[in-house]
């Protein structure tokens, strides 16, 4: 309480103009600085009670014992709660406001989602559990494989990848299997210039060799310059749809059925899925593989990185050589899990297993909680909301950030801008640096390659149109900034919780896990 | 809908702002003949939080969770206590909600979670350094595969029968497509692994040998003979870990000289979720480092001086080298790699190691009551928390009418080797802290009953 002064029951306010001096701690009041746990631990300390072994370990273990225990400190409860409560404080998160970073697709996330995942019945469940005590189980993958094959209009679809770059493997492989089953042998891929890293890499990965496709002044794939490279040596192409460039790829259909005609499979990175569920159906387009990342257009939660989960549809001409596992629906209705032991009855072309265990269950059961929230009508607003808002954006800040395909239309899910006109010395970066300080987690940067200086803006459809013109008016104020000179964003942020981090030095001399100072 | 804010207002005004006369003129691009005009026909519309909660707790009950019955199975999935706060840190929306830290100022958080992960994995496998995890164990397991054929530029790895079959299988489809020589085998039904085989299949064009420790029968394998053999011949050690627990027991990898250790770590605060999302322990020596896929978390200082972490190293990864890339692997199973650090923060090196001694002492009293059910011996000569027991008759038939008599009784090799009929009567017998003298009680006497 405070003490009642000359002006009543106020607090006295302090003298403004006195600048505040170093406080004995690091932390700013609400803005904590936190060491880490193994600066806080101590040898020995354990947050959880576990009653001593009432046997000792068996006399043939003795020669593999450990000498000790493994060296980490432990911390009390009290202490592990605190410690990562204050760690949490550091991060942005959608929670705290929009993360517009195009491509990612960071939307909100319900949290049903999250009380569903939990019930002991799918949190609980073994994966290796008789099937007759995992019916339920196995049906939520089946119900989940049933919407997304409608959604996307597709023959069949693998739910075991792990994430959005192993469905793309997924895919590949399926491709691969396809082509050696006609006794082809095709080696090269072809990628657009736009593309996620992840596509070349994975067709490396997969031991195809890649071929670049350029893009029109549109920043679309450049359909003449596909076809010419087309041949027998052409295993497929990987396209995203819509593009990295936030436009819908109009000559989809064209470009498959030129892939088709000349021996060649279409996959789709379907990361921007969310742009067009419920409006457009890839298997409509000719697409024979996609994958789905479900922590993008189906809500899962990012959790600072992962877990993904990227399941791939398929065409009937890719199905056949799908991975194993999946679970199939019997005429009695039931759902059983088919594995290696019923491959040969049932999926003889498949070309194995990606992965142990059946896929991620844990981001299904979320997925499908948000499949059902939203239904057929629900889904179609979402890709209209999601377009509707990068529409409002790109419009909105057109006059002080170029546009580069502006001019040529509407934009999908996710507003481009480039560079251009910002003031001599002065890049994206520094732009995303100012959003920091202005509250907001900055756009995708640098990506995609082909437009200079590119600054991807995904808002999606959970953002109000209130937090819309709030963000919109804190971009807008950076670019101004930006395109006068104003020679304070150089040193942005300066309120976070750190100012810019050497990552140079950080790759020069890696310093990847806490050693002991000399001394300490 | 209660995901979607705008109102039908809020979007005249915003279609007025662009320009356009209808949402569907924002899908001008989209070509007319595959624009769906209305919702998808046959799918069901939104539905209320309560319907969708009723829904999918119904097929939920559908379910035996491991919780509710006693519970012995494990072959590369565990199930250990999970103290309540890790759960409910992850779920902080700072955690939960943020994506990958790719504007560090402002993902100190997880960055510095990632920076004590990988300390706590480095230390715990033995290893110098450690990654930011992978999708999870068997896929670690190949990428570790691939990482050794990049060092040594040979191209064919020797695997170890004890190697989990699922780890085997996905190492198999990726060799198939990439030209990589597999050279494996099935497990016999041995007390100890015959580490001296697996030796002698090691040649001068071998990249690798790959060994679970412990392995899927329980067994554990002589790592510092195998590692030493295989470091002669110019190949490396890669030892695979699925249940990281045992580590609080028995000696890491790493200090009997595997030069590649990973693993699942999912035993650690991750609850078992019928197989993912999981996490993949990576570690290795310093000196490939450059060679390691997926993310990794670096020290350094800010433009003020003060410490700080970034990811680092990027140019390993596919965003920066495209084709060229060490691997094609984007996410780390980040939420996953909080709960393990969290999990293991709680328990300190002494609280894992107490954690595993305890679930042995288990281990060792369900072993003592099986060879009491006639017909029925231990394989194993040594073990951790699990281990396979040998019965008169088919496995897999007995897990099922264990499964009606509403015990979890073990994972048969049936299942996991399809075919290979001399495993057939084989069992694995997992425990944990928290299996209860009374649960292994239900498990003897309900063998006892499907054997009869």
């Amino acid at each position: 309480m405070n003490a009642p002064n000359k002006a009543g029951w106020r607090p006295a306010m302090g003298d403004a103009e006195v600048t505040a001096s170093p406080t004995a701690s690091g932390d700013k009041a609400l803005m904590l600085e936190e060491p880490l746990i193994f600066e806080l631990g101590r040898p020995g300390t354990c947050g959880v009670d576990i009653d001593e072994a009432d046997l000792p370990p068996m006399d043939a273990l003795a020669s593999f014992l450990r000498a000790a225990p493994p060296a980490l400190p432990g911390l009390t409860e009290p202490e592990a709660v605190r410690h990562y409560t204050r760690l949490s404080r550091q991060n942005y998160a959608i929670d705290l406001g929009p993360f517009p970073l195009g491509s990612c697709t960071m939307k909100h996330n319900p949290r049903l989602n999250e009380k569903v995942a939990r019930l002991p019945g799918f949190a609980d469940v073994h994966p290796l559990a008789p099937q007759q005590t995992v019916r339920g189980a196995l049906e939520v993958i089946n119900q989940l494989a049933f919407w997304l094959i409608e959604l996307t209009g597709m023959h069949g679809v693998a739910m075991s990848p792990k994430a959005g770059a192993h469905g793309e493997l997924c895919g590949l492989l399926c491709i691969k299997a396809a082509i050696a089953a006609r006794g082809e042998d095709r080696h090269v891929i072809l990628v657009p210039e736009s593309a996620h890293g992840t596509n070349p890499a994975t067709a490396a990965f997969a031991g195809f060799s890649v071929e670049s496709i350029p893009a029109t002044a549109d920043g679309r794939v450049d359909l003449a310059a596909l076809k010419a490279k087309l041949g027998p040596q052409v295993a497929g192409v990987m396209i995203t749809n819509p593009n990295t460039c936030g436009l819908f790829e109009r000559d989809m259909k064209a470009i498959s059925d030129a892939v088709h005609a000349a021996g060649g499979y279409v996959y789709c990175d379907g990361a921007n899925f969310n742009a067009v569920v419920g409006k457009v159906r890839p298997g409509d387009l000719g697409i024979d593989a996609m994958h789905i990342n479900l922590h993008k257009t189906f809500s899962t939660p990012h959790g600072g990185g992962g877990p993904g989960s990227g399941p791939v549809v398929l065409s009937a001409a890719l199905s056949p050589f799908g991975p194993l596992p999946f679970t199939a629906r019997r005429a009695d209705g039931s759902v059983v899990l088919i594995e290696e032991e019923d491959a040969e009855a049932e999926h003889p072309q498949s070309f194995g297993r990606m992965a142990a265990f059946h896929g991620q269950m844990g981001m299904f059961t979320r997925a499908l909680a948000y499949i059902l929230s939203h239904g057929a009508d629900g889904l179609k607003q979402v890709a209209e909301d999601a377009v509707l808002n990068a529409n409002y954006v790109l419009r909105s800040l057109e006059d002080v950030l170029d546009a580069p395909f502006g001019g040529a239309g509407p934009c999908m899910h996710e507003a481009l801008f480039s560079d251009a006109g910002l003031a001599e010395g002065f890049s994206t970066i520094d732009i995303a640096k100012g959003l920091i300080d202005e509250g907001f987690h900055p756009m995708t940067v640098y990506f995609p390659l082909v437009v200079h200086g590119a600054m991807l803006v995904e808002p999606t459809e959970t953002e109000s149109k209130a937090g819309l013109d709030r963000f919109i008016g804190s971009l807008r104020h950076v670019a101004q900034r930006a395109r006068a000179g104003d020679d304070s964003l150089h040193g942005a942020p300066h309120f976070a919780p750190r100012r810019r981090l050497d990552e140079t030095l950080a790759a020069r001399k890696p310093v990847l896990v806490w050693k002991e100072q000399a001394g300490e | 809908m209660r995901y979607l804010p705008l109102t039908p207002a809020d979007r005249a005004d915003m279609l007025g702002v662009i320009g356009a006369a209808s949402v569907d003129d924002l899908f001008v691009d989209v070509p007319g003949e595959a624009r769906l005009s209305g919702p998808i026909a046959g799918l069901p519309h939104h539905a209320s939080e309560m319907a969708v909660e009723r829904h999918m707790a119904a097929l939920a009950a559908k379910n035996v969770h491991a919780g509710a019955v006693p519970f012995f199975l494990g072959a590369g999935a565990y199930r250990h206590h999970i103290p309540a706060s890790v759960d409910h840190l992850i779920q902080r929306g700072e955690f939960l909600t943020a994506y990958t830290p790719y504007q560090p100022e402002i993902a100190q958080g997880t960055l510095q979670v990632l920076f004590e992960f990988q300390t706590q994995v480095a230390r715990l496998l033995g290893t110098d350094v450690a990654n930011a995890s992978m999708y999870d164990g068997s896929t670690a397991c190949w990428e570790a595969v691939a990482m050794a054929a990049r060092i040594t530029r040979r191209g064919r790895a020797v695997l170890s029968g004890g190697l989990h079959p699922h780890y085997l299988a996905t190492v198999q489809t990726m060799a198939r497509f990439t030209g990589d020589v597999i050279d494996s085998r099935v497990p016999e039904l041995s007390a100890a692994p015959d580490d001296d085989a697996l030796i002698a299949s090691i040649t001068p064009d071998t990249s690798c040998v790959v060994v679970q420790y412990p392995d899927v029968l329980g067994r554990i394998p002589d790592l510092a003979k195998i590692a030493a053999a295989a470091q002669g011949a110019g190949a490396l050690l890669i030892a695979v870990v699925t249940e990281p627990v045992a580590l609080g027991l028995i000696e890491a990898p790493g200090k009997l000289g595997a030069d590649i250790v990973v693993g699942e770590g999912q035993a650690l605060g991750v609850g078992l979720q019928f197989g993912g999302p999981y996490l993949g322990l990576f570690g290795c020596r310093d000196k490939y480092v450059r060679q390691m896929p997926g993310r990794l978390c670096g020290q350094t200082v800010d433009a003020e001086g003060k410490r700080g972490f970034v990811l680092t190293l990027s140019t390993r990864e596919q965003h920066i080298r495209r084709e060229k890339a060490t691997s094609n692997i984007c996410t780390n199973a980040g939420l996953c790699a909080l709960a393990f650090s969290i999990h293991m923060t709680l328990l300190g090196g002494d609280g894992l190691a107490r954690m595993a001694r305890a679930s042995h002492a288990r281990a060792r009293q369900a072993a003592e009551r099986l060879v009491k059910v006639p017909g029925v011996s231990v394989l194993n000569s040594a073990y951790v928390n699990e281990f396979t027991v040998i019965l008169p008759s088919d496995a897999r038939e007995a897990v099922r009418r264990m499964a009606d008599r509403q015990v979890l009784g073990g994972v048969s090799l049936g299942r996991l080797y399809p075919g290979a009929d001399a495993l057939a009567n084989a069992l694995l017998v997992a425990t944990s802290e928290c299996t209860t003298v009374e649960d292994i009680e239900a498990l003897g006497q309900a063998l006892e009953g499907v054997l009869a």
